[in-house]
């Protein structure tokens, strides 16, 4: 990746990082609203007093899909599910890995790991079960 | 208020011209509103114009004033872009300035060239109405996150594919007899479900083509119309627009498009008029579940009904409500930035009886028209009435 690209990503990046740590956050501003970064703002209510919170261990699946047209970031990775899963203060969306796709379902429990593309090798968000 | 009136239109045909580029597109599409409105292009005061992925498709930025070239119209001219609701975002402000006062004349439309990038280069290209840090890197595409709505809907308010396909069956239905529809040939349920799966539940069949093609519209205020005896026997009388979190996973209902609700609340209270009185919608169709959430945006269904209104016959040309008498953006095709303004047009033409499919709409005094943009971050919808017959 380009130095360009990383300076771009600035703040994404990071989470992925700290994701990879084992140690994924989400923003939360005094009034509980739950957001991802980059974000100076809360979206919710435009409070600028963020600060980072621990997401919790594991989230559960609440919508899910099994992608078989993917971009060209993803031409060799298809079929692969993505997924929306709820973490508490976010919902985060991730392809879910580390199970056969028929067996993907509404709320199945998983936590965060992060996984990379097969057509690009950059870093994806995945949900594993747990 | 004065009424903003619909002089004229003009549409290309939409479908597969990848060598036809949007300023030959947009050429057309305005010499036809032009000649249907029986305005001069020395009156116009303004250009607004919608175009989401010039850059990528065309290498092209800065599209209002080449457009404004195009259509030979000696105005400032700007583009708009709101991913798929870009000409609708452009109708909304055309109206809204010609209602302040400050123009007497709009040309407003839209154009979009899609099909010379092939199907990954266009899926790519559409994902970028997507948050590019937290959707399309986890790999979702614009259909992708049309499917993670259905199935989303499905566990909560039931329904299944079949549903779907019974959408898919009455846009192509519907298209048969429009001539610039992208397809113009019946399908069958079981076409639909046999189809080759794009993102589960939805398959080649849900999904609108990726198209080519433009949209022009020729707005006056009132007094022009009526100052120059123009033909103009239909009005945009109600324009609103919503807005909601950019990616889905940050919205309060993942089965719900509360933007287009907040549009189509604001497009009736500003027309004066509610649900109950629309004779007919063109809704956006991007992908079959779209429709669901459209008329039960639009409280032409309740929630959780809007899902068997195609299957029970509501939604059908010779149903209740008539959703997508055009063929809609399933069957019609979807140039992304024409979209908006095409529906626009739809309507007017349907409401104006001058719709091959205007017979199934013989006494209609109202129609609605709803564009949205990426997963309903944006939403216009707009009321079209019959002022004048």
């Amino acid at each position: 990746m380009s130095d360009a690209a990383e300076i771009q990503d600035a703040g994404f990046d990071d989470w992925i990082d700290a994701a990879t740590a084992g140690e994924a956050y989400a923003l939360e501003c005094p009034n509980g609203h739950g957001s991802l970064p980059p974000r100076r703002v809360c979206p919710d209510c435009g409070s600028t007093e963020l600060e980072e919170v621990p997401l919790p261990d594991t989230g559960e699946i609440e919508t899910f899909t099994v992608t078989h047209v993917p971009t060209p970031a993803f031409a060799d990775d298809a079929p692969y599910a993505t997924a929306i899963a709820d973490f508490g203060p976010v919902r985060i969306t991730g392809q879910v890995v580390g199970i056969d796709l028929e067996r993907v379902e509404t709320g199945l429990e998983v936590e965060l790991e992060i996984t990379v593309s097969e057509t690009t090798g950059d870093r994806v968000i995945g949900f594993s079960p747990v | 208020m004065s009424d903003v009136r619909v002089a004229g239109v003009g549409l290309t045909p939409f479908g597969n011209t990848p060598e036809r580029t949007s300023r030959d597109l947009f050429a057309e599409a305005s010499i036809t509103a032009f000649e249907d409105s029986g305005v001069s292009r020395t009156d116009v005061d303004a250009l607004l114009y919608g175009n989401f992925m010039g850059e990528l498709a065309e290498h092209q930025g800065h599209q209002g004033p080449l457009m404004a070239e195009a259509a030979g119209v000696q105005a400032p001219a700007t583009r708009y872009e709101s991913a798929c609701a870009s000409s609708g975002a452009a109708v909304r402000d055309a109206v809204m300035r010609i209602r302040n006062g400050e123009d007497d004349v709009i040309l407003v439309g839209g154009a979009e060239r899609m099909t010379n990038l092939g199907t990954a280069g266009a899926t790519e290209a559409l994902a970028i109405a997507a948050d590019d840090l937290w959707e399309v890197r986890a790999g979702m595409t614009f259909p992708g996150a049309y499917a993670l709505m259905a199935q989303a809907y499905f566990a909560e308010y039931g329904g299944e594919h079949e549903d779907l396909a019974h959408i898919a069956v009455k846009n192509h239905e519907n298209a048969m007899t429009n001539d610039k529809a992208q397809y113009q040939s019946a399908i069958e349920v079981s076409d639909v479900l046999e189809a080759p799966q794009v993102s589960t539940p939805l398959g080649l069949y849900d999904s609108c083509p990726i198209s080519d093609g433009a949209a022009a519209i020729v707005l006056t205020s009132e007094a022009y119309a009526d100052e120059h005896d123009l033909e103009a026997p239909v009005a945009i009388t109600g324009t609103g627009q919503g807005g909601d979190r950019m990616a889905l996973h940050d919205r309060e209902y993942l089965a719900r498009s509360p933007a287009a609700r907040e549009a189509g609340a604001e497009a009736y209270a500003d027309a004066g008029i509610d649900a109950a009185d629309v004779d007919l919608a063109e809704v956006h169709d991007c992908f079959t579940i779209a429709e669901v959430l459209a008329i039960e945006s639009l409280d032409l269904f309740p929630v959780g009904e809007g899902i068997s209104a195609a299957r029970d016959g509501r939604t059908t040309a010779d149903g209740e409500t008539p959703i997508n008498l055009s063929g809609g953006l399933k069957a019609k095709g979807h140039p992304v930035g024409a979209t908006g303004a095409s529906q626009i047009a739809e309507v007017a033409t349907l409401l104006a009886g001058d719709h091959p499919n205007s017979s199934f709409v013989e006494d209609a005094t109202a129609g609605l028209a709803h564009n949205a943009g990426g997963t309903v971050a944006s939403a216009t919808v707009h009321v079209l009435e019959v002022v004048d017959r």
